[in-house]
């Protein structure tokens, strides 16, 4: 594990980073998306600014809504109790993350950075109609999550960016879940599905449902929502969601050798069964 | 009498050192001056080599030398198992390739530098010029005409063709049987994945024309034997040193170009040279295992009787012939195909295959497995043919209870057993008899649980060195120890042999202590370096234990005998009224009247006082050849619960009764079950090489390459029959691969048997959730 030479630099402010930052740079946070792929050289970035230490990009706030810094640990939004009360999916998400050394380390910023399809908290993140929230040279911006998230491995971020943050809105009064099938040896979501259900007695109001690890990105799933809102999520409406997100994430699969596309298109229906389940407790 | 120290499962002693970071791997060790030694590997699997620049490497600071194939002088790296009447190709393994690359990761330059990171920059700096040629990885595939050729001299890639049996008659068999059950069964590559990669570090003074080799050996001895061969220098000015090991499964047996290329650059430069793996070219160029496309067929009667195997076997050999690779798919293979049944025919023609894939060689069962799966599955489908349950049908054909020598079809004389009664135990353990009614309550209920079945008995404790040169392989097969007692009463074992994880350092105290009455605190077992341990073939096949256990034994005993002429000297007695009683000496019906073993170890190295005759000093050094093989055995099963929506297999519960002989320390026994017992599922349901079709390794990474992991795992359930060896001094057996052979069948079997409803006939292995769930689909439909 011996990656190319890089620069390194340390910046104390997101204003420094953003000045430090060059053409062939990257911002280094917790380093668990970016340090393996240079260790395998599969990325030779010549230059490293560290935002690590940068205080205003940590932390997690309750107020309305949930913001949460770019530099938050997925262990610390995993351990939350604001973001269990008022997101418990993405407590989820977050705690099954990599291990536990790496949830201790890795961040919720570079996290969604990086965009790996099969990572867990950009599907929650979707399907809870997170904010994310950038910085550039130029000021600030925000984008709903479900447009960040372009492809396979690409956002709507612009070289010289920076991920500040993430908006969540109060999902407290929702009940959501996220459930996995994670790969064996990675760990990484072969399909990974979250839901978000606004509960009127025994119906279903509203239904947010998002896809990822059997796509090439967190994919919101329209047909599954629909074929849930409305419904008492019995078994005639779990199995017509599960066959409509099968159709949902259809121009967007994603598969290998060992998982191939079609089993990972059947699987995103049984766990989207699963994951309603979950939430509806 | 006090407690016996053997059959005590006290902790392992290697321990403390190995969790607490205190021990030293090759890795660890640091010689100043040291240069970095960077391999550049072919990134195709079959190409010429047209050209190689490396001007720009070796211009970059840091760098202190690059080297090509044409540039080291060094004897190809040898095939140390060579089978007879097999026509065996010995094509040549170049530590560098010349010419041509045959797998993805062949070396193609070595580049020296002053620091690692350099070592890399360089690499990646030079500039090799290929010629892509058509790749063939499926063993079965390169053996066909018109299959792209690795090699000139090696005809349609068939390095060797092995045949065992009497064709004749074993088609006389299976044209009469009632019953004949056949099956394609793919026994994937799998990647032993040691905790340790391997590392070599080499010194070398011009003066004495010394060279010092560190490296992750388990066969110190067998790598100075090699080096000295391809290096040229005396084995005399080589010294080996394996210092911590961690963990081998078998793929650190083989020699590798790398171990050599250190020890070249190191007299070439006058300098250190160290090179480590990292993960990725662990995966890519460290030896896998298995690899076989197995035909085999079963002959039965229609009541019950199987009459005979027989068995096509494709084995790919990668891209070069490894040290012991040939002896694993034949002799360590066909020679099993009884396992513990009554069975008069077999036969095998087993074909060694050259494929553009990374080398093959023995891992953790090393042909052994291969052979155990293929009976238990057919022993299964002669069940399922003929509507017998399948514990039945075991019942009837195992061989009956035996002490000492049962000859079977294959040759083989297995020395004692008591299959039944394993049999038996581990049946009721699991409960078999409540268990079908357990299955149809749930498959009522949509779940599907299976059980599978394994009786094994297997051949290890390698073995008889006359076997061993009757079978072609170019090494001795005995060990050898000494005990060596200081003046304090301290005890310092030597042993040829190179553990690496096992624990033998515990249990070969354990054997001494349990001989000699010293507290085992004060035995030390000192291995792994050629120049302070006598010489011994190394630590594979299940052989440290029986094999140098019973030098260390036998050794014990000698000094046992020259203690009591000592101390019956000292005490002014008859030696035959001396009484040996845990470390004392005692005067027969004078219990005060006594020597301790540490006073007789002080009088001999003082000698003041000998009796007439006697040398002075305490030690006493054995050779030990055994007789025999030893064969353990034993029955394991599996309870599984298939989910049908996903194709997820949950492993409910696993029996393994398993018989070793007499424990020397069962904690130890059931460590190696439980990790033998792991590797051995994770081949059924999770492990598996996958390479594409130009040869490009998919599975380059843990990513990517599923290792179990403990959460797989429910609680083993163990138990055990004590069947002594009758040939071994102590009885014992070896351990070290029994889970591994067990285990693959019994999970394979039990998750077919919960697929039964929907008429799945077999599914390839790893038997991944996708794989699982696809064959449920295709066989509804």
């Amino acid at each position: 594990m011996w990656p190319n030479k890089f620069d390194y630099q340390r910046a104390e402010s997101i204003d420094q980073a953003l000045e430090l930052i060059g053409d062939e740079g990257k911002f280094l946070a917790g380093g668990h998306s970016l340090l393996p792929v240079m260790k395998l050289r599969l990325s030779a970035p010549e230059q490293l600014v560290d935002i690590g230490r940068i205080d205003s990009l940590r932390g997690i706030s309750a107020n309305g809504g949930l913001s949460i810094g770019a530099t938050t640990t997925h262990a610390e939004i995993a351990a939350s109790g604001d973001v269990q009360s008022m997101c418990a999916a993405l407590a989820s998400a977050c705690g099954q993350v990599g291990d536990q050394a790496v949830r201790n380390f890795g961040t919720i910023g570079g996290n969604i950075a990086h965009a790996d399809p099969a990572s867990d908290p950009p599907t929650v993140l979707v399907a809870c109609g997170a904010t994310i929230n950038i910085q550039g040279a130029d000021g600030a911006r925000s984008v709903a999550a479900q447009d960040f998230f372009a492809d396979l491995f690409e956002t709507d971020l612009e070289d010289g960016e920076l991920i500040t943050g993430i908006s969540l809105p109060n999902c407290s009064d929702c009940q959501c879940a996220y459930v996995k099938f994670p790969h064996p040896a990675s760990r990484y979501a072969i399909v990974g599905v979250a839901v978000c259900l606004k509960m009127d007695g025994d119906t279903c109001a509203q239904a947010d449902v998002a896809v990822g690890g059997a796509t090439v990105k967190a994919v919101k799933c329209a047909g599954a929502e629909a074929a849930l809102a409305g419904s008492t999520l019995d078994d005639t409406a779990l199995n017509a969601a599960a066959d409509m997100v099968k159709a949902d994430i259809e121009e967007w699969l994603a598969g290998d050798v060992a998982y191939p596309e079609a089993y990972r298109q059947q699987m995103a229906g049984v766990y989207l069964k699963r994951a309603v389940k979950a939430a509806a407790g | 009498m006090s407690t016996r120290i053997f059959g005590s499962g006290i902790k392992r002693r290697e321990d403390p050192r190995l969790i607490t970071g205190e021990a030293r791997y090759t890795d660890d060790i640091k010689l100043p001056g040291v240069l970095h030694m960077a391999v550049v590997r072919s990134p195709y699997a079959h190409a010429n080599i047209v050209g190689i620049n490396s001007s720009a490497a070796e211009a970059m600071d840091g760098v202190v030398a690059v080297f090509t194939g044409e540039d080291v002088d060094l004897a190809g790296i040898p095939t140390a198992w060579l089978i007879p009447d097999s026509d065996l190709k010995t094509p040549e393994h170049p530590a560098l390739a010349k010419g041509k690359v045959r797998y993805v990761g062949d070396g193609v330059a070595i580049v020296l530098a002053e620091d690692r990171y350099t070592a890399q920059d360089a690499a990646d700096a030079v500039e090799v010029e290929y010629e892509e040629l058509p790749v063939v990885v499926d063993p079965e595939a390169a053996a066909q005409d018109g299959a792209p050729q690795l090699f000139d001299d090696v005809e349609n890639n068939i390095a060797f063709r092995w045949v065992m049996g009497d064709k004749a008659a074993s088609d006389g068999v299976f044209n009469t049987a009632d019953v004949v059950v056949r099956d394609k069964i793919v026994q994937q590559r799998l990647l032993p994945t040691a905790m340790e990669p391997r590392s070599a570090m080499a010194q070398y003074n011009s003066a004495t024309q010394e060279l010092t080799l560190w490296c992750t050996s388990q066969n110190p001895h067998i790598h100075r034997f090699i080096i000295s061969a391809v290096t040229g220098l005396n084995e005399n000015k080589v010294r080996v040193i394996a210092p911590e090991v961690g963990g081998g499964f078998g793929s650190k047996i083989p020699c590798y170009p790398d171990e050599a290329l250190v020890s070249w650059a190191a007299i070439k430069l006058g300098q250190p040279v160290k090179w480590t793996e990292t993960r990725s070219e662990n995966y890519q160029i460290t030896i896998h295992g298995r690899d076989h496309i197995q035909y085999v067929e079963m002959a039965a009667s229609r009541d019950g009787k199987l009459l005979g195997v027989r068995a096509t076997v494709y084995a790919g050999m990668g891209g070069y012939l490894s040290t012991a690779a040939p002896g694993i798919p034949t002799i360590l293979h066909g020679l099993l195909y009884v396992g513990p049944y009554m069975m008069d025919s077999v036969y095998c023609e087993s074909i060694g295959v050259m494929t553009n894939a990374t080398p093959t060689d023995a891992y953790r069962g090393a042909g052994r497995p291969e052979a155990t799966f293929l009976l238990e599955r057919m022993v299964d489908m002669v069940a399922k043919r003929i509507d017998m349950d399948p514990a039945e049908l075991r019942r009837k054909n195992l061989i009956p209870a035996f002490e000492d020598g049962y000859e079977v079809a294959t040759t083989l004389i297995y020395d004692s057993g008591d299959y039944p009664a394993a049999f038996e135990k581990a049946l009721g353990i699991a409960g078999y008899d409540d268990f079908r009614s357990q299955q149809a309550e749930a498959r009522a209920d949509g779940r599907y649980l299976g059980i599978g079945i394994t009786a094994y008995t297997e051949m290890c404790g390698l073995g008889p060195s006359q076997v061993a040169g009757a079978v072609g392989f170019q090494g001795g097969l005995w060990e050898s120890a000494t005990v060596r007692v200081t003046p304090t009463g301290k005890v310092q074992a030597l042993i040829g042999a190179s553990p690496h994880g096992q624990g033998s350092e515990t249990t070969l105290a354990q054997i001494i202590g349990d001989e000699l009455g010293f507290p085992v605190e004060d035995i030390e077992v000192i291995h792994g370096d050629t120049t302070e341990t006598p010489m011994g073939w190394g630590t594979y096949g299940s052989r440290t234990t029986p094999v140098t256990g019973a030098a260390l034994a036998q050794a014990s005993r000698k000094l046992k005998e020259k203690a009591r002429v000592l101390a019956a000297h000292l005490m002014e007695a008859a030696v035959e009224d001396i009484e040996y009683d845990d470390g004392k000496f005692v005067v027969k019906g004078s219990p005060d009247n006594f020597q301790s073993i540490q006073d007789v170890a002080l009088m001999a190295h003082l000698a003041w006082n000998m009796p007439e005759g006697m040398d002075p000093g305490f030690e006493e050094s054995q050779f030990y050849d055994p007789p025999n093989f030893v064969y353990p055995f034993g029955t394991h099963i599996a309870i599984v619960e298939v989910d049908a929506n996903t194709g997820d297999i949950e492993l409910k519960r696993y029996i393994a009764v398993d018989d070793c002989g007499p424990q020397i320390n069962p904690e130890i026994v059931a460590g190696q079950i439980h990790g033998g017992v792991v590797q051995g599922v994770a081949q059924a349901l999770c492990e598996g090489v996958i390479y594409d079709d130009n040869g490009q390794l998919l599975t380059g990474t843990m990513m990517d390459y599923t290792v179990p992991r403990a959460d797989m795992f429910p609680n083993f359930e163990l138990g055990d029959t004590v069947t002594p060896s009758p040939h071994h001094p102590i009885g014992v057996k070896g351990v070290g691969e029994t889970g591994t052979i067990a285990s693959t069948p019994t999970v394979y079997n039990a998750v077919l048997d919960a697929l039964a409803p929907f008429g799945v006939e077999g599914i390839d292995m790893p038997m991944t959730p996708a794989k699982v769930w696809q064959a449920i689909q295709s066989a509804g439909s």
